[in-house]
C-alpha cells in the first residue's frame, strides 16, 4: 500500500472538513432559516458537484486556479508558486466537491430544528449567534456530524477532480483512489486489492456510524 | 404614590423597600418587590414615560393571501388583558407576531411608550431582542434538550447566580413548579409544559406579555384549571398582556378588552361586554357568537322603545340611540336583530298569558334540538328561527318535544340591533 498516498489523502480529507465545518455550518444555517426568495439558486449551486461529472468540475476548477485566471494570477503573486498542481489548488477543488456532502445534511439538520424554538429564544433577548449556539447547535447534531463524516469520506474517495486539479505529484496530490489507479494500470492486482479493501471498510464504517447516530436521536 | 418609575428598578434588598416601591407579601408574610420590578442590567436602557402606550397601526401582506390591516392602541404600564379574538386566519397571529418583531409589516409603525419598534417609512425595525417582551407560544416551544430549570433561566442573560436563582425560585413558586426543576420538558404534562413556558418568559421581566393561544393545544380540564389561574397570576404580576384566540369562552373568561378580527381588520374593539352585548355587525355578532341573527325593520318608535318586524312577527327592544353616526334610530330603519340563545325563556303555551314584564312573548313550535351538555339547544320557529337555550332539565321537567308549540319569552334589553344598509 501506497502510505505517502494514504498519508496526502487523510491531509486533504481533514482540511476539507475543516473548512467545510466552518463555511458550510453559516451556510446551512443561512439556507434553512432565511426567507429570502431567491434562496432555490444558492441551494442548487450547492448542490451542483453532486450531479456534474468530476471531470467537468475539475476542468472547471482548473482553468479556474491556472496562470490566466484572475484567482490563479493573484495566487501566485502573493504565494509564488502556483496553485494548479498544488495541495491547495486540490484542497480548493475538494472543498467544492464536497460541499453538498457537507451542507446538504447540515442544511436539514437546522431545518429540523423547530422554527418556534428559535422565535422563542429571540423573544428572550437571545441574540441570533447566541441563539445558533444555544439552540440550533445543540439539537442538530447527529446532522452536523453525519455532514462531516460524509464530507470526509467523500474527499478520501474523490477520483476525477483531484487527477485534473491536482496531476499525480507523489507525496503532494496524489492520493489514495489514484495511487490504486496507478497499481491497476501496472497490472499490480494485489497492492490494488489491499488499497481498495481499506477504502471500503472505511466507507462502511463511516456510513454505520451516521446511520447510527441518526437512529439514536429519532 | 409615586410608582411611576419604579417598574424599572431592580429587585431590592427586603430593606431596601422603601413606600414609594409596591410591595407585596409572600406566603411567609415577608414584604418583598413585586416580581414585575424590571431589573438593571436585564433592560439596560432608561426611564419610561408615566403612561406607556402601545400604539400599532399596519399593514402585513402575504403573497396570495389576504392583507392584515391593524389599528390597536392600549395602555402598556400596568395589568391589562387585551384579547385579539376571531376565527382562524383572520390576522390576530399575524398580528401578534408583528407586535413581537418576528414578522415585519410592510406599512404603518409600532410604538412602544416612546420606542419605535417598527416604522416602514423611517426603516426602522427592532428586533425581538430588542423589544424586551414575552412571548408565548400555542405549544409552548420549550427546548427539549434542556431541564426545566435551564429552560426558565435560559432568558436571563449575565446576572449574578444568587439573583438568577432568587428569580428562578420566585417564578417557581408563583406558578406551582417547585419540584420540578430538574426535569426535560418531555417529562411534563401539557400543563406543565405551558407553565414552563410562561415561566420562563415571566423571569425576564417583559414589559408586554404576548399569548398565542396558550391553552389551545391542552386538554379540557387542563385547560380550564389553566384558564383560572392564568388571570390570576397576571393580575398579581400586573402584567400587560395581549392574549390571541379564537375561543369564546377564553375571550369572556381572561379578557378585559377585545378585539374582533375578521379577514384581516380590526371589526370592533371594546371592553369584552360591550363587543358580546353589543357587535357593530353582522360580522361581528356572528364571530362573538350571537346565535340569532335575523333582518328586521323598526315600525315603531316610541317611549326609548322600538318595534320591529321580524317576519310575521313584531318585537320590541330598547331603541338605539345614536347610531349610523349619530343618528337616533328612526321608523324604516333596515335592521338586523341579535338575540343569545341563553337570553331566550321557554314557557309552555297557556291559554290565557299571565301577566309578565318581558316585552316579547312570541309563539311557535319546536323544529329540532341539541343537547350540549347540561344544556339543550332549542331550535324554535316563530315565523322566523329563533335559538333557545335551556337546561335538559327544565326540558324534561317541561315535557317538551319536537313540533311542540311553546312561547319564547325575550325582555326588550336583550334584543340587539344592529343598523343594515
Amino acid at each position: 500500500m501506497d502510505f505517502e498516498a494514504v498519508w496526502v489523502s487523510m491531509q486533504l480529507a481533514l482540511w476539507t472538513t475543516i473548512t467545510l465545518f466552518v463555511f458550510g455550518l453559516p451556510l446551512a444555517y443561512w439556507l434553512a432559516v432565511t426567507r429570502w426568495s431567491l434562496k432555490f439558486l444558492i441551494e442548487a449551486i450547492v448542490v451542483v458537484p453532486m450531479i456534474l461529472p468530476p471531470t467537468v468540475l475539475g476542468f472547471y476548477i482548473l482553468i479556474a486556479v491556472g496562470p490566466l485566471s484572475p484567482l490563479g494570477r493573484t495566487y501566485e503573486a502573493v504565494v509564488g508558486r502556483s496553485l494548479a498542481f498544488s495541495f491547495e489548488g486540490l484542497w480548493l477543488a475538494s472543498v467544492l466537491y464536497s460541499l453538498p456532502f457537507a451542507v446538504r445534511p447540515f442544511t436539514a439538520a437546522f431545518a429540523g430544528v423547530d422554527r418556534r424554538l428559535v422565535e422563542a429564544s429571540w423573544c428572550l433577548g437571545v441574540s441570533r449567534l447566541r441563539t445558533f449556539l444555544r439552540v440550533a447547535f445543540p439539537l442538530s447534531w447527529a446532522g452536523i456530524l453525519t455532514g462531516v463524516i460524509l464530507s470526509f469520506a467523500h474527499t478520501l474517495g474523490e477520483f476525477g477532480v483531484v487527477l485534473m486539479v491536482g496531476g499525480n505529484i507523489p507525496g503532494v496530490t496524489r492520493t489514495v483512489s489514484i495511487s490504486i489507479y496507478d497499481e491497476v494500470q501496472a497490472v499490480n492486482y494485489s497492492q490494488a486489492a489491499m488499497t481498495s479493501l481499506v477504502l471500503l471498510a472505511f466507507s462502511f464504517l463511516a456510513l454505520s456510524v451516521t446511520h447510527l447516530v441518526n437512529r439514536k436521536t429519532l | 404614590m409615586g410608582v411611576s418609575c419604579s417598574h424599572d428598578e431592580a429587585v431590592a434588598p427586603e430593606s431596601a423597600s422603601n413606600g414609594r416601591e409596591p410591595v407585596q407579601r409572600d406566603r411567609a408574610g415577608r414584604a418583598q418587590p413585586l416580581p414585575l420590578s424590571r431589573n438593571q442590567e436585564v433592560c439596560p436602557d432608561g426611564v419610561e414615560p408615566v403612561a406607556t402606550e402601545l400604539t400599532a397601526e399596519f399593514e402585513k401582506h402575504f403573497p396570495g393571501g389576504p392583507v392584515v390591516q391593524v389599528a390597536l392602541r392600549r395602555p402598556a404600564d400596568a395589568f391589562s388583558l387585551t384579547v385579539l379574538f376571531g376565527p382562524s386566519g383572520s390576522g390576530k397571529s399575524t398580528t401578534l407576531r408583528c407586535l413581537a418583531g418576528l414578522d415585519r409589516p410592510e406599512r404603518g409603525s409600532i410604538r412602544f411608550g416612546d420606542e419605535i419598534w417598527f416604522d416602514a417609512v423611517r426603516g426602522i425595525f427592532l428586533p425581538p431582542q430588542r423589544r424586551r417582551i414575552g412571548y408565548l407560544f400555542q405549544d409552548n416551544a420549550l427546548f427539549p434538550h434542556l431541564r426545566v430549570v435551564q429552560n426558565i433561566g435560559y432568558g436571563l442573560g449575565k446576572i449574578a447566580a444568587a439573583e438568577r436563582r432568587v428569580r428562578i425560585e420566585e417564578i417557581t413558586t408563583l406558578l406551582g413548579l417547585a419540584g420540578l426543576e430538574d426535569r426535560y420538558p418531555r417529562q411534563l404534562s401539557g400543563g406543565q409544559q405551558q407553565r414552563v413556558a410562561l415561566a420562563r418568559a415571566l423571569v425576564c421581566r417583559p414589559r408586554l406579555l404576548l399569548l398565542d393561544e396558550p391553552l389551545s393545544a391542552l386538554d379540557a380540564p387542563t385547560r380550564e384549571h389553566l384558564r383560572r389561574q392564568l388571570r390570576h397570576w397576571l393580575v398579581e404580576l400586573r402584567m400587560s398582556t395581549i392574549l390571541v384566540t379564537h375561543d369564546r369562552i377564553e375571550a369572556l373568561a381572561l379578557g378585559d378588552h377585545l378585539v374582533v378580527f375578521d379577514a384581516g381588520r380590526v371589526c370592533q374593539s371594546g371592553s369584552v361586554q360591550e363587543v358580546f352585548s353589543a357587535p357593530v355587525d353582522r360580522a361581528v355578532a356572528r364571530i362573538v357568537g350571537v346565535d340569532t341573527i335575523e333582518r328586521g325593520m323598526i315600525v315603531q318608535v316610541a317611549d326609548g322603545l322600538a318595534t320591529i318586524q321580524v317576519g310575521p312577527k313584531q318585537l320590541i327592544a330598547l331603541a338605539p340611540r345614536r347610531w349610523n353616526g349619530g343618528r337616533d334610530a328612526q321608523v324604516d330603519a333596515q335592521v338586523y336583530v341579535c338575540i343569545r340563545a341563553e337570553d331566550v325563556l321557554l314557557e309552555k303555551k297557556v291559554a290565557n298569558t299571565s301577566q309578565s314584564s318581558a316585552r316579547n312573548h312570541l309563539l311557535g313550535h319546536i323544529r329540532s334540538v341539541d343537547r350540549e351538555g347540561a344544556m339543550m339547544r332549542v331550535n324554535l320557529d316563530c315565523g322566523f328561527p329563533l335559538k333557545a337555550l335551556v337546561t335538559h332539565q327544565a326540558y324534561q321537567n317541561m315535557g317538551l318535544r319536537e313540533r311542540d308549540e311553546v312561547v319564547a319569552v325575550i325582555k326588550a334589553p336583550a334584543i340587539h340591533l344592529i343598523a343594515r344598509d
